[in-house]
C-alpha cells in the first residue's frame, strides 16, 4: 500500500503542473482581454480570394 | 437598388457616388473602399455589412507628431528601427473593425504587426521606423479609425495591469480543490487500518496547502483589517482576518498535537469564495473612463508660429505667455489668449453649457477650452495652460479625494456591531465553558471564531451590486464600481444641468410670429439663408425645406448683424432687430431672427432649445420622491419653458458658473442630503466631483465626457428614475441577504457554542451559506432587472 505515496506524489506533481501553466498563462496575458481572440480565431487569411468570388453573388439589401 | 453607402451604410440619395458598381455616399467612403480592396483586403465587407466609419481627415491636424519629443512621448517602444505604439481607436465597433487594424501590414509593408485589445478599444501597432508616427495615424484616419490622442496621452502610465487577484484567486481555487480531496476520506471518521496509517501524510500535505493560501492569497484580508483598526474603524476585515488566523492557528494545533484533521477544507474554500465576490465586484468596463479631466479633452500639442513667421508643431506644456498660436477649424484653444487675426466663432458649450457659439472680433479675450469654429485663427497666449480660467477647476482639493473613503458602505457599516457582538458571543461562551469543562474553553472560542467568520455577509454586497452594475450596463448605465449603488440608494437630491443635458445637443426648436409668410417669400428666404453658414441660418434653412430654391441677383452677409438677399423686384433682410429695421421691446435674451421683406418688419423666428425625449414625465416620477434642482450655465431665457416642463417646486439657478455649481452641491450636502448631479460638460466636472452620485449624459459614450460615477447613455435619461428605484432595490436585497447569512451564523453558532463543531459540519455549512447568498442575491437582482424597462 505505499504504493499511495508515490501515486499522491504524482498526483500533485501534474496538479502542480496544471497550476504552473495557470500562472504563466495569466503572466503572458491571456486573462487581460477575454474577447478579442474568440473574434480572431474566425478570421481566415483566404478570406480575400473568397471575397472576389463572392463579390458578384452579393445580394443586396 | 440598395441606397445605402457600401461602406459605412448611411442612406445616399443626393449625392450619390457609384464606384466598381457599388453606392458610396462620400468620397471618403469611396477612397477607403479603394484602399481596403486595393490591398485585398475587401474581406472587411464580408465580415460585416456595412462596417466602416466614413472618415474625416483634417488637414494640419497631426502635425504636432512631427515634434521629436511628442513621438517619443507617445511610442511605447522605440530603439532607432522599430517602434511600437499603443492608440486608443474610439470608433472600433465590430468585429470587421478587429479584422481591418490586425491586417495593418497589408496596407502598409513598413508595419510589422498590430493587436487589438476591443474591449479596450485599443491597437497595439509595431512599425518600422521608416514609417513616421503621424503617416501612421493619417494612415489609420484615412481609414476611418482615427485614433483619440490627447494631452492625457503625455503622462505615460505605467500599462502593467494589476493581476494579483487572479493569482490568488488561482492559488486559493488550486488549494481548495485539492485540500477537499484529501480531507474528504476523514469526514466519516471511520476507524479503518490504512486510513489511520495514512492520516498524518494527508495532513501534512493540507497543512504544506494551507500556507499559500493564508500567507498569500488573504494577505489583502490582513493589511485591509489592520488599517481599519490603526484608523480605529471595525471593518468586515477585520472579522474576516480574525476568523481565517483562528483558523489557520487552530487547525495547525490539530494536526500537529494529533487532536483532530483541522479546517483546512473551510479555510481554502472561505478565501476562495471571498476572492471569487471580490473578482465579480471588480470587473467593470474597459472601454470607458471615468477619471477624465481636461486633459483627454486638450490636444497634445499644438501649432506656434514662431519668431521667423514659421508655423511649427509644439507640445502644449511648452506654450507661453506672449506665444502666438495658430488655431484651425474644430481645434481646442488651449490656454487664456487674446485674438490677434482671424474671426473666431468659439463653441464654448462643453465649459460652460452656454450653448451658442460666441463671436469674437480681434483684441478680444478667449478663455482655454473653446472650439474655434471655422477659419483658422492667429492668437496669442496670456497664461499658461495649467494656469487658464478652466484648467484651474481641477485644482480644487475635491479632486485630490477618493469617493468611496467618503462614505462608508453598506457592509462596513453592518460589521462594527457585528464584529462586537461576536466577541461578546464568545467570550461569554467561553467563560461558561470554563466553569463546566475547563478543556472545552479554549474550542468553544476558536469554534465561534471560525464559524461567525461572516463569508456569505461578506459576499452579499458584491454579488447583488455586481450583478446590478451589469444590468445597468446593459441598459446603457455604466457605473464605475459597484459601491455607486449604495450611494445612489440613499440620494435624496437629483441636481440637472440644462445645456446638453435635458436639452439635446442637436438642434432647437423654431418657432414663427408674425405676419404668414407668402409662397414666393417663404422661398426667397430660403435661398438668401442657403448662402450663409451662420448656424441660425442653417437650421432655419433646413426648418424651411419644403420651398423652392430661387436664383438671387444679389446676397449679402453682414457678419453679426444679417442677411440680405435679392431676386427679382423682392427683396429680404433676416436678422438682428436692428438689421431689420423693428425696435426691440420684447426679451433680449432669446435667440431670435428677424424678417424684413422689402424693408417691411414681417415678422420673428424665435430659437427654444430642444428638449430630450420623455423630460417631463422624468420630472413628474422624480418629483414623487426627489427634490428637484438645475443648475444652468446659460442665461435665463429659457424659463418659461422650463417652468411648463418642471413640476411646481422645482428650483432653477442660471449663469452658474463652474465653481459655482459645485459650491452649490457642497452646501446642500453639508444640509445632510445625498446629492445626484447629472450634467454633461467641463463645466459640470466640479459638481460630478464633489456629489454623491456624479452622472453624466452622454450622446456616444465612446466620446469624452467629464470625471463622473457613472455614463448614461442620453436615450436613456428617461429612465433615470427607473435605474433610482433599482438600485433602492438592490439595497434591500443586500439587507435581506444578510438576515439569511444571520440565520446561518447562528446554526453555526449554535454547534459552536454547544461545543459541537466538527470539521465536517463546518464544511458543510459554510460553502452552503456562501451558494445560499449569490444564488438568492443573483435571482432578486435580475428579478429586479427585468422590472426595468
Amino acid at each position: 500500500m505505499s504504493v499511495i505515496y508515490i501515486l499522491i506524489t504524482v498526483s500533485l506533481i501534474v496538479a502542480v503542473i496544471f497550476f504552473v501553466a495557470f500562472v504563466m498563462a495569466v503572466r503572458s496575458g491571456q486573462f487581460d482581454d477575454g474577447y478579442t481572440p474568440s473574434v480572431r480565431m474566425l478570421f481566415e487569411d483566404e478570406l480575400v480570394e473568397d471575397a472576389d468570388k463572392n463579390e458578384n453573388s452579393e445580394p443586396s439589401k | 437598388m440598395d441606397h445605402s453607402c457600401y461602406h459605412c451604410g448611411i442612406e445616399c440619395d443626393t449625392n450619390r457616388i457609384e464606384f466598381d458598381g457599388k453606392p458610396f455616399c462620400c468620397n471618403g467612403c469611396k477612397t477607403v473602399f479603394e484602399i481596403l480592396s486595393g490591398s485585398g483586403l475587401s474581406g472587411y465587407y464580408e465580415l460585416e455589412k456595412t462596417p466602416g466609419i466614413s472618415p474625416e481627415v483634417k488637414a494640419g491636424k497631426y502635425d504636432f507628431l512631427e515634434n521629436e519629443e511628442l513621438q517619443h512621448r507617445l511610442l511605447d517602444f522605440y530603439d532607432g528601427e522599430m517602434a511600437i505604439v499603443n492608440l486608443y481607436i474610439p470608433s472600433m465597433h465590430c468585429s470587421s473593425c478587429i479584422w481591418v487594424l490586425e491586417n495593418l501590414q497589408k496596407l502598409d509593408s513598413r508595419i510589422r504587426s498590430s493587436q487589438v485589445n476591443f474591449p479596450k478599444k485599443t491597437a497595439r501597432i509595431t512599425f518600422r521606423s521608416a514609417l513616421s508616427l503621424k503617416a501612421l495615424v493619417m494612415l489609420l484616419t484615412s481609414i476611418g479609425y482615427e485614433p483619440h490622442i490627447s494631452l492625457d496621452d503625455y503622462e505615460k502610465k505605467k500599462h502593467s495591469t494589476n493581476r494579483s487577484l487572479i493569482y490568488k484567486l488561482g492559488v486559493a481555487g488550486f488549494a481548495f480543490g485539492n485540500v477537499m480531496l484529501l480531507s474528504f476520506p476523514e469526514y466519516f471518521e471511520i476507524d479503518e487500518f490504512w486510513l489511520n496509517q495514512y492520516k498524518p501524510f494527508f495532513r501534512l500535505i493540507m497543512f504544506a496547502m494551507s500556507l499559500p493560501v493564508v500567507f498569500y492569497a488573504a494577505s489583502d484580508y490582513f493589511t485591509s483589517a489592520w488599517k481599519g483598526l490603526r484608523s480605529g474603524i471595525l471593518n468586515i476585515d477585520v472579522p474576516i482576518a480574525l476568523g481565517i488566523a483562528v483558523l489557520f492557528l487552530r487547525s495547525s494545533w490539530e494536526i500537529f498535537s494529533g487532536t483532530g484533521q483541522g479546517f483546512f477544507d473551510s479555510l481554502t474554500g472561505l478565501l476562495f469564495f471571498l476572492l471569487l465576490g471580490r473578482y465579480f465586484q471588480q470587473r467593470t468596463y474597459d472601454f470607458l473612463s471615468f477619471e477624465r479631466d481636461y486633459k483627454s479633452y486638450f490636444p497634445i500639442g499644438i501649432t506656434r508660429i514662431n519668431t521667423k513667421g514659421q508655423e511649427e508643431p509644439v507640445d502644449i506644456y511648452k506654450v507661453r505667455e506672449g506665444d502666438r498660436l495658430l488655431i484651425r477649424n474644430e481645434e481646442i484653444i488651449p490656454a487664456d489668449a487674446i485674438l490677434i487675426r482671424g474671426r473666431a466663432r468659439v463653441d464654448y458649450s462643453f465649459v460652460t453649457g452656454e450653448s451658442d457659439p460666441a463671436t469674437r472680433v480681434s483684441g478680444d479675450t478667449l478663455f482655454a477650452g473653446g472650439k474655434q469654429i471655422g477659419e483658422a485663427i492667429e492668437v496669442e497666449a496670456i497664461k499658461d495652460v495649467s494656469q487658464s480660467y478652466l484648467t484651474q477647476l481641477w485644482s480644487n482639493e475635491i479632486f485630490q479625494t477618493d469617493k468611496n473613503t467618503r462614505f462608508r458602505d453598506l457592509t462596513n457599516s453592518i460589521s462594527r456591531y457585528f464584529t462586537i457582538v461576536i466577541l461578546c458571543i464568545a467570550l461569554v461562551a467561553g467563560a461558561i465553558w470554563f466553569y463546566l469543562d475547563a478543556s472545552k474553553a479554549v474550542p468553544v472560542i476558536t469554534a465561534i471564531l471560525i464559524v461567525a467568520c461572516p463569508c456569505a455577509l461578506a459576499l452579499s454586497a458584491p454579488f447583488t451590486l455586481g450583478n446590478m452594475l451589469r444590468i445597468f450596463g446593459r441598459r446603457k448605465f455604466y457605473l464605475k464600481d459597484a459601491q455607486v449603488i449604495e450611494r445612489m440608494a440613499a440620494v435624496g437630491t437629483v441636481v440637472f444641468d440644462k445645456t446638453g443635458t435635458i436639452t439635446s445637443g442637436k438642434g432647437n426648436e423654431i418657432t414663427y410670429h408674425g405676419d404668414t409668410l407668402a409662397r414666393n417669400e417663404a422661398s426667397l428666404l430660403r435661398s438668401t439663408l442657403r448662402n450663409s453658414n451662420h448656424p441660425l441660418s442653417r437650421q432655419l434653412y433646413e426648418l424651411l425645406d419644403s420651398y423652392d430654391i430661387l436664383t438671387l441677383d444679389h446676397f449679402n452677409e453682414s457678419s453679426g448683424k444679417g442677411v440680405e438677399g435679392v431676386s427679382g423686384s423682392a427683396k429680404v433682410r433676416a436678422g438682428s432687430p436692428e438689421f431689420v429695421g423693428v425696435s426691440t421691446d420684447g426679451a433680449p435674451l432669446k435667440t431670435t431672427v428677424h424678417i424684413g421683406i422689402n424693408e417691411k418688419y414681417k415678422g420673428t423666428y424665435t430659437f427654444y432649445n430642444k428638449y430630450r425625449h420623455g423630460m417631463a414625465g422624468l420630472f413628474k416620477r422624480l418629483k414623487k420622491h426627489y427634490d428637484l434642482a438645475i443648475l444652468s450655465g446659460d442665461n435665463d431665457s429659457e424659463r418659461e419653458n422650463l417652468e411648463k416642463l418642471l413640476p411646481a417646486g422645482t428650483r432653477m439657478f442660471f449663469e452658474q458658473k463652474p465653481d459655482d455649481k459645485l459650491e452649490y452641491i457642497r452646501f446642500h450636502q453639508q444640509e445632510g442630503s445625498g446629492i445626484m448631479m447629472v450634467g454633461d460638460g467641463l463645466n459640470d466636472a466640479g459638481a460630478l466631483q464633489q456629489s454623491d452620485v456624479g452622472v453624466a449624459i452622454a450622446e456616444n459614450v465612446n466620446v469624452f465626457s467629464p470625471a463622473c460615477d457613472a455614463i448614461l447613455d442620453a436615450e436613456k435619461l428617461d429612465a433615470l428614475d427607473g435605474y433610482l428605484s433599482a438600485s433602492r432595490k438592490a439595497v434591500k436585497i443586500i439587507k435581506y441577504s444578510f438576515v439569511l447569512s444571520f440565520l446561518y451564523n447562528a446554526v453555526g453558532l449554535f454547534f459552536a457554542v454547544t461545543g459541537q463543531l466538527s470539521p465536517v459540519v463546518a464544511a458543510i455549512l459554510m460553502p452552503l451559506s456562501s451558494l445560499t447568498v449569490v444564488a438568492f442575491t443573483t435571482l432578486a437582482t435580475s428579478w429586479v432587472g427585468k422590472a426595468l424597462k
